[in-house]
C-alpha cells in the first residue's frame, strides 16, 4: 500500500512546487541586497561579502540559527540518554583499514575545519561549514575507534562558553557603538582581504564554529553510545 | 556545461525515485547523500560556494552517516509494509 501510495503524494507535491514556484531569476536585486552589495565591503572590510551578511548585518539572526540547533542537540540527547540498556545491534569493530585511514586523516580534517572558520571572511565557508567539517574528524576518530572515550566536560565547556561569549561580544557592540553586534570600532577593520580584517567577524566566526563543532562532535558521540551504561565500555 | 547540468539533475531524479522503492534502508540512505553530493555541485554552478559547501558537509557528509549509525543501531529492512 504503501509503495503506491508514496509516489502518489511525492508527484503531485511536485506538481504543486512546480505550479507554485517561479523558475526564473528575477529581474532585479532586492533594494536591501543591493545595499548589501554595494556597503559590504566598506562597512565591514571582508573579503567575503556572504560572511558580512551572515555575520554582520543578519548576526542576530545567526545567533538564532545557533541556538536553534543548539535546542535541537539538546533534544536529541535528552531523548538518546534515557534509552539505557537497550542495545538493539551490537557493532562489530572496525576493520584495520578503516581504523589506520581514520587515525591517519584526522589529524589534516580537523585542521581543515579550523582554517574554513578561520577564513570565513575572506573565502567561501564560514562557523557552520567549519563547525561541521571539524565535526566530521571526530566522527572519523569514532569510526576508527569506538571506544575512545570523549572529554565531554571539555566539549560542555567549549559549547557553553562560545555561545556566552558570541553574546558578550554582541553586547559590548550595544556599549561601543549603540546597536546588538555592531562591528563599527571595536577592532580595527584593518586591510581589505588580510587574515587579521573586517573587525569583529572572524572573532565571532571562530566562535561558532567551535560551538557547531563541538555540538555536532557531542551529537554524534550520543548516537555512537546510547544504550550503553554511563562510563563502561561495551 | 548545460549538458553536464541536465546530465546531473536527471541523475539526481533517477536516485531519488530509485531511494523511495529501495528495500534496504542503507541503500537508500546513501543514495539520498548522493543527491545532496549533486545539489552541491548545482550550488558551485550557480556561484554560490557558501550553501555548496554546508551542503557538502552537512547534507552530504553529517547527516548521511547519523542515519547510517542509527540504522546500524537498529534494522536495516523496512517494516510495517505486510498486509
Amino acid at each position: 500500500m504503501r509503495q503506491i501510495l508514496t509516489p502518489i503524494v511525492l508527484l503531485l507535491l511536485g506538481a504543486v512546487l512546480w505550479q507554485a514556484v517561479p523558475f526564473t531569476a528575477p529581474a532585479d536585486i532586492s533594494e536591501i541586497g543591493r545595499r548589501f552589495v554595494e556597503f559590504g565591503v566598506a562597512d565591514n572590510r571582508a573579503a567575503n561579502i556572504v560572511t558580512s551578511v551572515i555575520v554582520n548585518y543578519r548576526g542576530l539572526d545567526t545567533l538564532g540559527e545557533v541556538s536553534v540547533l543548539f535546542l535541537s542537540v539538546t533534544g536529541a540527547i535528552f531523548v538518546l540518554r534515557r534509552r539505557e540498556g537497550l542495545i538493539l545491534a551490537t557493532p562489530t569493530p572496525s576493520s584495520e583499514l578503516v581504523a589506520t585511514g581514520a587515525r591517519l586523516l584526522f589529524g589534516p580534517i580537523l585542521l581543515f575545519g579550523a582554517y574554513i572558520f578561520a577564513h570565513g571572511h575572506l573565502t567561501p565557508g564560514g562557523g557552520f561549514q567549519g563547525g561541521a567539517i571539524v565535526a566530521s574528524s571526530v566522527l572519523l576518530l569514532l569510526l576508527a575507534d569506538r571506544d575512545r572515550a570523549m572529554a565531554h566536560n571539555a566539549l560542555g565547556w567549549i559549547e557553553s562558553m562560545s555561545g556566552f561569549l558570541y553574546v558578550v561580544v554582541g553586547m559590548v557592540g550595544i556599549a561601543i557603538a549603540g546597536s546588538f553586534l555592531s562591528n563599527k570600532g571595536i577592532l580595527p577593520l584593518g586591510l581589505w582581504n588580510d587574515l587579521f580584517s573586517a573587525g569583529l567577524i572572524p572573532v565571532i566566526y571562530v566562535l561558532v564554529g567551535l560551538k557547531v563543532g563541538s555540538e555536532l562532535a557531542t551529537l554524534i558521540d550520543a548516537m555512537m553510545h546510547s544504550g550503553e551504561k554511563e562510563g563502561t565500555q561495551a | 556545461m548545460i549538458f553536464v547540468d541536465v546530465l546531473v539533475c536527471a541523475a539526481m531524479i533517477a536516485t531519488a525515485i530509485a531511494a523511495v522503492f529501495q528495500r534496504s534502508l542503507i541503500s537508500a540512505v546513501i543514495m539520498v547523500g548522493f543527491i545532496s553530493l549533486m545539489v552541491s555541485y548545482l550550488f558551485v554552478r550557480m556561484d554560490a560556494p557558501d550553501v555548496a559547501m554546508t551542503e557538502a558537509a552537512i547534507a552530504a557528509g553529517l547527516t548521511t552517516v547519523i542515519f547510517l549509525i542509527a540504522i546500524r543501531r537498529t534494522e536495516d529492512t523496512e517494516s510495517g509494509d505486510k498486509e
